[in-house]
């Protein structure tokens, strides 16, 4: 049938150009984090130096990491709290591993804590989907939970004499060119790749779009959306573990309130990125800047000279403010 | 019209246009105190527009209001509210968790004497006195304490009317007030609505049982295609209000001619298709209090249209038929075979494809790109090990785009800034990929322009020929008659009755639609 048009058939296919990256929903937030990187670098002695550079992309890459997660679960219109109490719990289930007689050989410890992670996140999509909770509530509920089953195994006291082999993970740099590469931050950029890829070229990305754009439509094209859902938080939690590992190796010590509080830093980092909380919008490059954003604000800050104790607030206020260019940038086109 | 001042409400020449439709075209409507008018009209005939202009939710673009005989210009529903006209909606503005009390009064509850009435106390007590006078005034049997949410859907309807009055409103407009209801509690309605014409209130009722005009109404004003085509006077034509079935069956007849009195023009080519064995059977498909017991088959390369007044349960069906409701009881058999249906994903995978009536809400994710939504529901079929085939994904979406001459500047478009017939197309292109073997489409050209129309109509004969069988929701009836080999109507979620392509007329249909016996 309607052979006769295809003749004539015209592609509409259309290749990316300068003015799409232009306009992308990056570039915005791409200027703020060069606009900050390019005053601190004027404004301080102590910014460009090299040491100065890799503290910031250590520090900042199990956020990053665990920021990717929440990107996704924020783009199917969900929250995820738990994630700073299941950094904790991976990296000590991980750490417990490790430190037990016979000890675990460590790839086979990280694997343990990854799994424990993880299992957090199937937790947290099953009670969303199959229990029909709101994910703040179910999260929130996992984010207690998990805290609490670390400082209950713990008793309070942290897991100390970690194996050097594992440290390393956290603490090793590899030389290139002369300059030391921390290894958390190759391993959140193999992270950054892989879940970019994931999101943008598998079916399984297209279809957390699809859910988050319009969950509605997403179901009735035939998607099982509580699979996905499912899927997408488990995902979330296993990152987060990844990040978490990251975390306890480089600080050498499972400590029972590592990471508290985190959970903000990584949904600022998503949503200073560009993920929309009303879904179906948001990109790993946009979230990895984001990140940056944040990281190079707290380093930036105490750099010029702002008191610790006002730390916070100058925090608060710029990401605000930052959400706000974007936003009248977004609003003019 | 001599008595023309004695109307609290003149409508004067009213014409409103949306982007694809004109709604309205130089309507007139009078209402005089303590009259009750009936405006009846197929779906679509500009009832609910001329009702929402006057309740302030639309602006008219033409045409002038009187109320008592002064000018006025309706700004918005507060305004609307404040010359004594309140709307009572289908879907209740009530707050459930609030007692009736609070609801009559929102926004206007009495205050406490002296500094605490200044600093925003409510004196509940008078409040609640207050409310409940007015609720028994109407013979509500409702305590003024009671919270919402604990009322019956009658009861809830009551605290609207009693809202009204607490407004002071002169006309009150009600939106099918009787949908909902069950008989006795229509009983009811009818006790209080000939009560406020007591009181001098003027009311006016969009409703779409006509059975029911003659115990209310005073006077029918039916609108069709956007223009008032004719009054009935229930009054005179039934003097002393005895009316014998014969005259009820009489003015009933009258009025569904006036209300479908077009003439079927030939925008529909239905191209003859080959009719084969039974590809879809649906049994006794039920939910309860939404579906009812319903049957039919469907044949290869047939359209079967369903027809039937909004709220008779038509989409609900098909949503039940499609996994996208559960449903209480029924059996679906594709080809032959009981199939185990749970899930619009199941019905995906079995070969059914879904059109739905709210192409932004439910058929679209606005957000994605024109490709994206087309190969939505095939994801499977563009992808390699997982990892979807752009190239393949991008040949897909410009060969649709080609077929369908979907008009859009390229394919990463994001879905909401096409037209609506374009959207429409996007939907279609979305199944059309996943080359289902049940097409079903509800609504699938309301509010897209007149080409769009004629191409999706195109379109639905050579799938029809090419042996898929196609399930058509419309209320536009011509439409209905026009594109369909056999017409199903329902009536109160349950079949009234299936028509042969040869045998349906617009009079028929209607009748079976209205629950008249035929």
């Amino acid at each position: 049938m309607a052979e006769t048009t295809s003749i004539s058939a015209k592609s509409y296919a259309r290749r990316t150009t300068w003015r799409d990256i232009m306009r992308a929903q990056e570039f915005g937030v791409f200027l703020i984090l060069l606009a900050m990187v390019v005053s601190l670098s004027l404004g301080t002695s102590t910014f460009m130096t090299s040491t100065n550079i890799f503290n910031i992309l250590r520090a900042f890459s199990w956020i990053a990491i665990s920021a990717f997660g929440q990107c996704m679960v924020i783009i199917t219109c969900g929250i995820d709290l738990s994630v700073g109490s299941v950094m904790a719990f991976s990296g000590l289930i991980t750490a417990l591993l490790l430190t037990r007689q016979p000890s675990v050989p460590v790839p086979l410890a990280v694997l343990g804590g990854l799994a424990a992670g993880s299992f957090v996140g199937l937790l947290n999509g099953l009670m969303i989907t199959k229990g029909r909770l709101p994910p703040f509530i179910a999260t929130l509920g996992t984010l207690l939970m998990a805290r609490g089953t670390v400082q209950g195994i713990t008793g309070g006291w942290p897991v100390r004499d970690l194996p050097e082999s594992f440290r390393n993970l956290g603490q090793y740099d590899i030389p290139v060119a002369g300059v030391g590469v921390p290894l958390p931050l190759i391993f959140m950029l193999i992270c950054a790749v892989l879940v970019s890829i994931f999101l943008t070229r598998t079916v399984w990305g297209y279809r957390i779009y699809a859910l988050g754009g319009n969950e509605t439509a997403a179901g009735l094209s035939g998607i099982n959306t509580a699979h996905t859902k499912i899927m997408v938080y488990t995902l979330c939690s296993f990152l987060t573990s990844v990040g978490g590992i990251l975390m306890t190796a480089r600080l050498g010590v499972a400590a029972p309130t590592a990471a508290q509080g985190y959970e903000l830093d990584v949904i600022a980092a998503a949503v200073v990125g560009g993920t929309s909380l009303s879904g179906g919008e948001g990109s790993i490059l946009g979230v990895l800047i984001g990140a940056a954003i944040m990281q190079v604000l707290r380093n930036g800050l105490v750099l010029i000279g702002v008191e610790a104790y006002w730390l916070q607030a100058v925090q608060g206020l710029i990401i605000v403010l930052a959400i706000m260019f974007d936003q009248w940038r977004k609003s003019r086109r | 019209m001599t008595e023309t001042n004695n109307y609290v409400l003149r409508m004067e020449r009213i014409s409103k246009a949306f982007p694809s439709v004109q709604a309205l075209d130089n309507v007139d409507f009078e209402v005089a105190a303590g009259e009750v008018v009936a405006l009846v009209g197929e779906n679509g005939a500009g009832k609910s527009t001329l009702m929402k202009i006057l309740a302030g939710a639309y602006k008219k673009d033409a045409g002038r209001i009187f109320l008592e005989g002064k000018e006025v210009e309706i700004e918005s529903p507060l305004h609307a509210q404040q010359l004594g006209i309140a709307t009572i909606y289908q879907e209740f503005n009530l707050t459930r968790n609030q007692t009736a009390a609070a609801n009559i009064f929102m926004t206007r509850e009495p205050r406490q004497k002296g500094l605490l009435g200044k600093l925003g106390l409510v004196d509940r007590r008078r409040m609640e006195a207050e409310a409940q006078q007015i609720l028994d005034r109407i013979g509500a049997r409702i305590s003024a304490a009671a919270r919402v949410r604990d009322l019956s859907v009658a009861q809830q309807q009551q605290v609207e009317i009693a809202k009204a009055l607490a407004v002071e409103a002169r006309i009150i407009i009600m939106d099918e007030p009787t949908a909902a209801l069950g008989e006795s509690e229509v009983e009811n309605l009818f006790r209080t609505v000939l009560g406020l014409k007591e009181q001098g209130i003027s009311v006016i009722f969009i409703t779409h049982r006509l059975e029911e005009l003659f115990r209310v109404a005073d006077r029918v004003v039916v609108l069709r295609d956007g223009r008032r085509v004719g009054e009935i006077s229930l009054k005179t034509e039934t003097a002393g209000g005895t009316q014998s079935a014969s005259d009820t069956q009489a003015l009933t007849d009258r009025i569904i001619s006036m209300m479908v009195g077009r003439t079927l023009d030939d925008m529909f080519h239905k191209e003859a298709a080959a009719i084969g064995e039974p590809i879809l059977e649906v049994r006794n498909l039920s939910r309860k209090g939404v579906v009812e017991g319903v049957s039919f088959t469907l044949r290869r390369g047939e359209i079967l249209g369903f027809a039937g007044l909004v709220g008779a349960g038509r989409t609900e069906t098909v949503r039940l038929l499609f996994g996208a409701d559960p449903r209480d009881s029924g059996e679906i058999l594709l080809e032959g075979k009981p199939v185990d249906l749970r899930s619009p994903h199941d019905a995906a995978q079995i070969g059914l494809g879904l059109v739905p009536e709210d192409r932004a809400n439910q058929g679209l994710v606005l957000k994605l790109p024109v490709q994206e939504n087309i190969v939505l529901a095939t994801l499977d079929r563009h992808s390699r090990a997982r990892f979807v085939d752009r190239r393949a994904t991008e040949r897909t979406a410009s060969d649709y785009v080609n077929r369908l001459t979907i008009r859009t500047p390229h394919l990463r478009q994001k879905a909401m800034f096409l037209s609506g017939g374009n959207q429409q197309k996007i939907v279609l292109a979305k199944w059309l990929a996943a080359q289902p073997k049940v097409l079903i489409l509800d609504e699938p050209t309301r509010g897209i322009d007149v080409g769009a129309k004629a191409e999706v109509h195109a379109l639905m004969s050579q799938l029809a020929q090419s042996g898929m069988g196609i399930i058509m929701i419309s209320s536009d009836l011509p439409e209905v008659l026009g594109m369909s080999d056999r017409i199903l109507v329902m009536h109160e979620g349950r079949v009234a009755g299936i028509l042969d392509r040869a045998e349906a007329t617009q009079e028929k249909v209607m009748a079976l639609a209205s629950g008249a016996q035929v």
